[in-house]
């Protein structure tokens, strides 16, 4: 059994070197040489400055802009920090609502939005997503039917035709892969830079 | 539900049949110690190994060294993971400057990371420096999953063999098995998963100004590098608190679908393994179909579920299935398709929040890591779990006829059925025992995060999870407290080891029997007879265990939705 002890250091120490700094320190070198950008974060500036990343999502709440979903991420509490307050789409500390089906408090949230956007926009039905939190409350996309939902609102506040916004959000609709795999969906934060473009020329 | 859900489930089916015999070859010859393709890179830090380590590796070991070296192995890698996280605000590479991680919750996480478990009882962005990351949480990720596969190596050398005292040696398959088999599909992987849009660096965490001003602090880190090994170790453990669901763990529809097939290459190619060695391929099939009628049917229902929705917020207005807890890219196929590989296997990544999943949903990742996780399973774990079940099975069987039982070759006597039963009855008596014990601690109550019934399911799928070595979570469970981290350390560890350690007295056991030639008495391994009879005995031996604690969990809470029924706490 002793004789164990040695191959056991030797073994757990070379192995531990290998595949805890070896390894991700190699695929670190290699990623940011043959892809930087994605390695990085896959980062949008806008005159110079960061302005978020195409793959995380963010709070977007005025009218000129399309909003993103609900998002259920949390902070510390600035006054306990034994407590955390409600900070959408945290990409410092995601994660989900976490509310069970038969929870009432999903059932109120839920209706409360239901009835803000049938005032929004009465003509259509309220797309699902909209009203629902994501798994990683930092959920980039949305559903196509979402975003068209949010034409008439954004079309009026930025004073656009809404022929002109449906055609900006039907260029930014991102297909199936291979026509099978995921859903269609359309980045938020990228369709909205294509709109402050649209509003600036 | 829609065709191109069912194309999806259908080609992920496909797939996994066509690599198994690839795989399966390569890793029965590593384990065989023939010379592959990657050998002229790999033979010389190989050998310099077993230098260092005083390892001759033509020598094997009896069952029970082997087992021993195994514990030792897990004793110095507990060491190195608690000592990291404890001193990491010392250590380099922390830019973010993470403090010291609180004892209990290194302790949890200790156990959970050598266990192959990988609970996190953290958010990892908020709580782990870079260097615990990558040399503590990485590093353990390929350990624990090399672990799994060699002990699997020993029991199917334990059925392959006849009448040796020896079963390999446990220095030589963990060298083996992480150098020639994990490290060289991580590495195109991980690269892979960067090109997708996953974050590689170890620059400090990004500022950036959203378009409406506000201040956006963005985690990045090595995320892609431990992610590969994640998924394809079948551990789960994310580098975000949102796991898979994190865009830049999982960003696309592409990488989710590599991801999933991921998870169940090595646990399905060792069913071929299992066949190769003892000397009929179809052996191997067969127990591949045991586990392809388990997960298909648990692949049905649980779409089904989720595509149909909640009912109360169906009353609403909504249609197009439950979103609550899911991104849009995945949808609900998805989704629904991760949530059954993930505890089917015992890898516990999770790209949606089970959690949130509707109660019937909710309730088939729950019954798959109930079933012991033998549905493909963890590397490893999953193949000797499933060999336990076809213990019991042949045993059965022989009961039927009036026949000592034999599978491949080997007679199936008392100690090997006592050994079986040892180990598939740990589980529940650990999942069960613990959730009863939390129902009448106060705290452990409050620390629930839904009221009525779906509280005692967060609870039970804790424990369920953590003693299945699976890691997956209905997450509003507030578990970082000191109960649950060492409640649950305690289950993780009796569900990894004590399964262990009876599964290699089989090995030991098996090896040194002789082997008996098929008569016209044998029952037959390879037909549909015997999978159907195997899908049975689990199905039993599950449902017995486990099936009223799901109707106080998930089953009633379906019927009091149906009824109209809502919770509220307080």
């Amino acid at each position: 059994m002793l004789r164990e002890i040695r191959p056991a250091i030797v073994v757990l120490v070379m192995l531990t070197v290998i595949t805890g700094l070896v390894y991700p320190l190699a695929m670190t070198g290699i990623a940011q040489v043959i892809f930087p950008y994605q390695a990085k974060g896959s980062l949008i500036e806008r005159d110079g400055k960061v302005v978020g990343s195409a793959l995380i999502g963010q709070e977007f709440d005025s009218d000129k802009y399309f909003h993103g979903r609900p998002s259920a991420t949390t902070a510390p509490d600035p006054k306990d920090p034994n407590k955390t307050v409600a900070a959408p789409y945290n990409a410092a500390n995601s994660g989900g609502s976490n509310l069970g089906p038969s929870n009432k408090a999903l059932i109120d949230r839920v209706q409360g939005d239901v009835d803000r956007l049938k005032k929004e926009n009465p003509s259509a039905n309220v797309p699902t997503d909209l009203v629902t939190t994501s798994a990683s409350g930092l959920d980039p996309d949305i559903s196509p039917e979402a975003a068209y939902f949010q034409v008439p609102r954004v079309a009026k506040a930025r004073n656009l035709a809404e022929n002109q916004l449906r055609q900006l959000v039907s260029d930014h609709i991102g297909a199936r892969f291979l026509g099978l795999l995921g859903e269609p969906r359309v980045n938020v934060l990228l369709l909205n830079l294509a709109l402050d473009r649209l509003s600036a020329g | 539900m829609t065709i191109i859900g069912w194309v999806q489930i259908l080609l992920f089916c496909v797939i996994i049949i066509a690599i198994t015999p690839i795989l399966g070859a390569y890793m029965t010859r590593v384990f065989s110690g023939e010379r592959t393709l990657l050998s002229p890179i790999l033979r010389p830090i190989e050998v310099a190994i077993y230098k260092v380590a005083g390892v001759n590796e033509q020598s094997e070991q009896h069952a029970v060294t082997y087992t021993v070296g195994m514990l030792l192995f897990h004793v110095g890698g507990f060491l190195i993971l608690y000592a990291l996280m404890r001193w990491q605000q010392w250590l380099p590479f922390n830019p973010t400057e993470q403090s010291a991680v609180a004892p209990d919750l290194s302790f949890n996480t200790s156990v959970s990371f050598i266990t192959n478990t990988n609970w996190q009882n953290y958010g990892g962005e908020s709580t782990m420096s870079y260097l615990v990351q990558m040399l503590g949480l990485t590093h353990q990720n390929y350990l624990s999953a090399a672990t799994g596969i060699a002990l699997a190596m020993a029991l199917i050398r334990g059925f392959a063999r006849h009448s040796v005292r020896t079963v390999g040696n446990f220095w030589v398959d963990m060298t083996r098995c992480t150098l020639y088999i994990l490290i060289p599909i991580c590495m195109p992987y991980a690269l892979f998963l960067v090109w997708q849009g996953i974050p590689q660096t170890l620059g400090p965490y990004v500022d950036a100004t959203t378009l409406e001003g506000a201040k956006q602090t963005i985690a990045i880190g090595p995320v892609a590098s431990q992610i590969a090994i994640k998924m394809l170790g079948t551990n789960g453990g994310g580098f975000f608190n949102a796991n898979a669901a994190h865009p830049f763990e999982n960003p696309t529809a592409l990488s989710n679908y590599v991801q999933m097939i991921s998870i169940f290459a090595l646990g399905a190619a060792l069913t071929n393994v299992f066949g190769r060695m003892v000397g009929n391929q179809r052996q191997g099939w067969a127990i591949l179909s045991v586990m392809g009628v388990l997960f298909i049917t648990g692949v049905s229902f649980c779409y089904w579920a989720e595509a149909h929705g909640n009912d109360a917020l169906n009353a609403l207005g909504l249609t197009g299935g439950n979103m609550e807890g899911k991104e849009v890219r995945f949808g609900i196929i998805g989704s629904a398709l991760f949530a059954v590989i993930t505890t089917a296997a015992s890898c516990g990544a999770v790209n949606a929040m089970h959690d949130s999943f509707t109660a019937l949903g909710g309730m088939i990742p729950l019954i798959n890591i109930q079933l012991g996780e033998v549905i493909v399973g963890g590397v490893g774990a999953g193949m000797y779990g499933m060999l336990l079940f076809v213990i019991i099975s042949i045993f059965v069987a022989g009961l039927m006829v009036g026949r000592t039982p034999e599978y491949v070759g080997k007679k199936i006597e008392a100690k090997e059925v006592k050994m079986a039963m040892l180990a598939i009855l740990i589980l529940p008596l650990m999942y069960l025992g613990w959730t009863a014990i939390a129902m009448l601690v106060p705290s452990a109550v409050s620390a629930m995060g839904n009221p009525g019934p779906h509280g005692f399911t967060e609870v039970l799928y804790a424990y369920v999870s953590q003693d299945g070595n699976n890691g997956s979570a209905f997450a509003g469970l507030s578990a970082n407290t000191l109960f649950y981290n060492v409640s649950g350390a305690v289950a993780m560890f009796v569900g990894r080891f004590w399964m262990i350690i009876p599964t290699m007295a089989i090995a030991g056991s098996l090896a040194a029997k002789k082997t008996v030639p098929a008569s016209a008495g044998t029952f037959p391994t390879t037909g549909g007879l015997f999978v159907g009879l195997v899908v049975g005995v689990i199905v039993i031996v599950g449902g017995l265990t486990f099936f009223p604690a799901l109707a106080l969990g998930p089953i009633v809470e379906q019927l009091s939705i149906n009824a109209g029924t809502l919770f509220s706490a307080n």
